[in-house]
This record gives structure tokens, sequence and C-alpha cells, in this order.
């Protein structure tokens, strides 16, 4: 309702006025109340993407509470931490199975295991969405050049072959010996592994993009709104970039898994962290040792991870089922309720 | 433009030029990243108690006090004459290890791409069938639960619980020289060729265990791609003609319905054929699997530039020659593709 409200009225509309125009008349907005309607209804044909979205939402909270509430406390003047017991200082005997006092037992240093998974919540969950985002805006950025300006013979279209060929040198590597290299050369540390991974990743977001841009760029809407002297930018603020969204939400959502994979291998292969840290590929690779006798400190951190990945892999895979028209048509004759689905749909 | 196979050389001749052109640049960001990042290599090659004379002789030996253009000039031109420079820890040529080391994985990332074939393919057919009911969902758990279990502990896991139980061979290495020739480095090829049955099912009990935790990793592509093929071709006038006429429900699906399905799959999995390749880099550490991504973590460990520069290039090789491989498998199977 909002775009049509920003017509200008009577037939003395300027040109501007007329791209205006055919920007409302391209949009098509559905109200909110519909979209959370729409979302209901798709969560409940979709039990397993409903329960990605809860596990994603319990782990992000897990992860916020941890990291906050000592931060919160400090500022206050005593630290307080949410977690049972210390993630350093020994809390009971060495390898304990699981009690109520150690859900998940004690590691052969007899640290509680159950305080340690989830110190390292935030640290491995941050990785995972800041690298996606960092890749995503890297990545994006060069895609939509290389996508909408790519016409041969002009500087964009130079620019566009350039940022190609590179993106394909880069998807050529093999991401995770380069990885392990620069970590490995640059020194252990935080900020090394991050850098190691994100130096990496962007190529894929570049070839997503790009791929996207092109098939919604000859769309009659793009076209029209051209005819109509929306400026480019307009054009792609406005029109492309909302239309490429979905599919790119649902990779992002998939990929922030790969990430926390690809950087607990890393850690797992004694990379990426300093030893000791609560991180879980860096706790699965200082158990790993103790597998054959005591599985417990690696099976509960290994769940750790599993659950996460999956978490993010379900909410992924629905949403690239919910999101994709074709898909979305062939749920609407398996569920009674995605009759809903059809209005709100801003793609074509 | 057609598709007759004067236009095919064309078309993988275009291509091969392309590939060539990434490569060369993929050897150089590695040789410059890993030169820029380590500024004195030969502290690690020579060792910590060796004199000043000997940490000189290896800098110059190695060119390493000239300016990194000029080392790199002189490495592409090594390159091309076949000399892939000295191994520093086993003072071997690389491309010698490389071409031992290789045929291990080759067999390995091989295997998994049968397991992933033979159980991946018919999970999607059986998801696409049922699609939304339960069976659709279970096999989207199981395959999304092979992708959300990091190789890593995958491996272990199977290294360490289920090898004991199942009373297989927890690694890859054979503890003693099989005795016959081994002609390809592959241990199971090798014993075939030798004619040897109790070797050659010793050396698919070595392979079984990393090939599966290669395979469960990747096995979400071939069913995923499977599954969302299989819905877009099972709403088809033919299938259902398929069905009409009597043919039974077996049939309808693998031989009309996955036919048809198959082109996507088979190119997607050709693309991964290259990514499965460095893939291997934690299952080989793990299971000490004798393979080129065992030698990449090595070089790596060891600051060996030769190696880790021979290995990307590998890897680099083995992604682009997959897609190639891809693109050409899509043009033959699928019909209306013309080759540009």
């Amino acid at each position: 309702m909002a775009g049509s409200g920003d017509l200008p009225p009577g037939p003395t509309a300027t040109p501007t006025d007329l791209a205006a125009q055919v920007e409302a008349a391209v949009y098509h907005k559905a109200s909110r109340r519909d979209q959370w309607a729409t979302l209901f209804a798709v969560l409940k044909a979709n039990p397993l993407t409903l329960i990605g979205f809860v596990l994603v939402a319990i782990i992000s909270i897990t992860g916020l509470v941890v990291y906050l509430v000592p931060l919160i406390t400090g500022l206050a003047g005593h630290s307080v931490s949410l977690l049972p017991y210390s993630t350093i200082i020994p809390s009971g005997a060495k390898y304990l199975a699981p009690t109520w006092a150690h859900p998940f037992g004690t590691d052969g240093a007899g640290r509680d295991i159950f305080s340690r998974v989830l110190a390292a919540v935030p640290v491995d969950l941050s990785i995972g969405l800041s690298i996606t985002l960092f890749a995503l805006a890297v990545g994006g950025v060069l895609g939509l050049i290389a996508g909408f300006w790519d016409t041969p013979g002009t500087l964009g279209g130079i620019t566009s072959t350039v940022i190609l060929r590179v993106t394909d040198i880069f998807l050529a590597f093999p991401s995770l010996v380069l990885a392990l290299a620069i970590a490995e050369v640059l020194g252990r540390g935080f900020s090394v592994a991050l850098f190691a991974i994100a130096a990496t990743w962007w190529p894929f977001y570049v070839r997503l993009v790009r791929g996207e841009v092109l098939a919604v760029k000859g769309a009659p809407f793009i076209v029209a709104a051209k005819a109509a002297g929306v400026s480019d930018g307009k054009i792609l603020s406005r029109h492309i970039i909302r239309n490429i969204a979905e599919p790119l939400i649902v990779y992002y959502t998939l990929d922030v898994g790969s990430v926390l994979i690809t950087f607990s291998t890393i850690t797992f292969l004694g990379i990426g962290l300093p030893p000791g840290t609560a991180e879980w590929g860096s706790m699965i690779s200082a158990y790993q040792s103790d597998l054959a006798f005591d599985a417990w400190p690696t099976l509960f951190t290994g769940l750790a991870v599993f659950i996460t990945v999956l978490a993010f892999s379900l909410l992924g895979d629905g949403l690239r089922d919910i999101l994709d028209p074709r898909s979305r048509r062939a749920l609407a004759v398996t569920s009674a309720s995605a009759g809903e689905l059809g209005p709100s749909s801003t793609t074509s | 433009m057609g598709r007759s196979l004067s236009d095919l050389v064309v078309f993988i001749a275009k291509r091969m030029v392309q590939l060539a052109l990434v490569l060369f640049g993929a050897i150089v960001v590695t040789f410059v990243v890993s030169h820029l990042s380590v500024s004195n290599p030969c502290l690690t090659w020579i060792g910590p108690h060796a004199g000043k004379l000997a940490y000189q002789h290896c800098v110059s030996y190695f060119g390493l006090g000239q300016p990194i253009y000029i080392q790199l000039y002189h490495y592409l031109l090594t390159l091309l004459t076949g000399n892939w420079g000295i191994d520093q820890v086993n003072q071997q040529p690389v491309l010698g290890l490389i071409a031992q080391y290789f045929p291990a994985t080759f067999e390995l990332v091989i295997a998994a791409l049968i397991l992933m074939i033979v159980v991946g393919i018919p999970l999607g057919v059986i998801a696409a069938n049922s699609n939304g009911r339960w069976a659709d969902h279970l096999v989207r758990v199981f395959y999304l639960s092979g992708w959300a279990v990091p190789t890593y502990l995958g491996g272990l896991l199977l290294a360490i619980l289920v090898a004991p139980a199942l009373h297989i061979a927890p690694t890859g290495a054979f503890t003693g020289t099989p005795p016959f020739p081994q002609r390809t480095h592959m241990s199971v090829v090798d014993a075939l060729l030798a004619g040897n049955l109790p070797w050659t099912v010793d050396a698919l009990e070595h392979l079984a265990l990393p090939a599966v935790a290669l395979a469960f990793f990747n096995l979400g592509i071939a069913t995923r791609m499977t599954r969302a093929s299989m819905l877009e071709v099972l709403p088809m006038e033919y299938v259902r003609t398929a069905r009409m006429k009597g043919l039974k429900e077996f049939m309808v699906l693998y031989k009309h319905a996955l036919r048809n399905a198959l082109i996507t799959t088979v190119t997607v999995l050709g693309l991964t054929a290259g990514y499965l390749l460095s893939g291997t880099v934690v299952i080989e550490e793990i299971f000490q699997w004798p393979g080129i991504g065992y030698y990449a973590y090595e070089s790596i460990e060891s600051y060996d530039f030769t190696g880790v520069v021979g290995t990307v290039i590998v890897f680099a090789i083995g992604v682009v020659v997959a897609n190639l491989a891809a693109d050409i498998l899509y043009g033959v199977l699928d019909p209306r593709v013309e080759w540009r």
C-alpha cells in the first residue's frame, strides 16, 4: 500500500514521475500480516524447516547469552558467567561419564565438557555468520558489477571480464588447502584463521550473484524501468537486489554450516587456534586421543557441531523449497495450507 | 554451431585455453602467497642448529634473496620443463612424489563417487517419488546428517569406534609391501592385476572406511540433485503415459524418468569430483591414506613451498579437468545442447 500512496496524480507527469509510477506498478507489496501468515503456513507444512528454524533460534540465543552475560555483569563490577563451571579450571575428577552435575561428563583434565561446549557456541557461530557475511558482501558486489555492466567493449564489460577471470582462478583453488597454508605460515590465531577462510570463500558468491543478475536483467519489468529512465543505481538497489535476494538467503543459510565445518576442520588439524581454546574443532582435536577409551568428550562436542550445521541446513534446505517458485508449486500440491502461498510471492 | 565432431573439438580447444589461463593464475597466486607469507623458509629447512654458512648457502641456492617476480619467473620456467622442484623434506623431485601419491587418492575418489552414485541417486528417486511425505523427510534428514557431520569427526568415529567393532582395518596403509608389483599404485587395481584374490579383499577392506567417510559427507549432492530433477520430470506427460500403459513402477521411475533426470545429476557429480580431490586432505590424514592430500598436509606442516605449490597445482588441475569433463558429459547426455 505504501508504494501506491507515493504516486503523483494527474496527466502532468514528468519522466521522473513516470519512472516512479512504473516502479510502483512493478512492486506488488504484500502486507506485513500476509507475510506472517504465509510464513506460518509454510512452516506448518514443512516440519523439518520448523525444526531447523527453532534450533537456529535456540543456538543463536544461547550464543548471545553466553557471550553477553559476562560482558554486561562485568560492566556492573563483578563478572558473572551463566556457564556452570570454568572452561579452564578442572571442576571434577578426570574422565567422568555424564551425570547430573556434569551433563556431558568431564575430559582428561577434569574440565566440565558441557561448559566448554557452551562456551564455544559464540565463537563458532560468530565465525560461521561473519565469514559468510564478508563473502556475501565482497562476492555480492563483484557479482552485481559483473552481471549488470557486462556489455562487451565498454569499461563495464572489461571490468566484468577481469572479475570473472580472477574468480575462476580462485574457484579452482582447493580452499581448504590454501586456507591451511595461509593459517600455517601466518601463525596461530583467531584473526589468521578468519582471514584464511575469508580469502578463499568469496568466489562462490560472485558466480551465484552474477548468474541471478543475468537471469533477472532481461525481465520485462527491468526493461520497462530502464525505458522509463530509472537510473542504473536505482534499478540495482530497488529492482535487481530485491529480486535476487531469495536464492541468496537460501545459499547464505546453507553456507553458514559449510564455513563452520571448514573452520573447525582447520582448527581440528591444529592450525587455527592456540591449544586449549574452547572451540569445537580444537576440542575434538584434543579429545581424539582419548576416543578409544572415553568417547563422551568427542561425541558431545561433535554433537554440537552436528546439530548446529544440521539446523542451518534444515532451515536453508526448507527455505529453498519455500522460496523457489517451482518447488513451491510442488509443495502446494502436497500440503493443504499451501494455497495461501501464491499471492505474496515477489518473484515471477 | 552444431553437434558434429569438429564442433566438439573446437569447443574443447577453446575451453583448454581458458583452463590454461586459470591454471596459470592459480600457480601465480599460490606462489606469491606462499613466498610472501614465509620470509625465510631456510630457517626451517636447515634445522635450528645449522651454522650461518649453511643458511647463506640455502638462501643463495634457492634464490631467496632475489625479488619475488624473478623467483616466480624461474619457477614457471622450470615448471614447464617438467621439473617441479625438489621436496625439501624427502629430498625427492616433487613431480615424482605426486605421481606416486596421486593414484591412491584417485582410487579413493572413484570409490567415493561410486558409493555416492549407488546410494545417493536411488535415495533421490525415493524422495522425489514420495515428495512431502515421511520417506522424503527421512531421506532429507539422512543426507543433511551426512553433510552436518564434519569429515574429520566422521572419519575419527569410523576409524576408532566402527573399525574395531567390524574388525576392519582402520587405516589405509598396508603394513607390509604386497607380494606383487605395484604397477598403478592403486592397491585394489594392483591386487586385481596380479590376480591375487585375498589381497584384493584386503585392499578393498582398507579402502572401505575412508571411501565411506568421503562419500557420506558429499552424499547430499547426488541425492538433492536427483530429487530436484526427478520432481521436474515426474509430472511430464511421457511419464504419465508410461504409467498408463501399465509399466511396473520400478521401470517408470528408474528407466523412463531417471534417464532424463540424470543429466543434471551426472554433471554436478562431475563438478564435485574435482572438489572431492582436495576434500581428501583430512580423510587421508586421519586414515593415514598414502595419497596426495596426505602429502599436501605434510608439505604445509613442514613449510615446503615446492610441495605446497605442486599439490595446489594438482588440485586445481583436478577441478579444472572435472569442469571440462562435466561440460562435455552434459553435452553428450543432452542431445539438445550445442557445442559453443
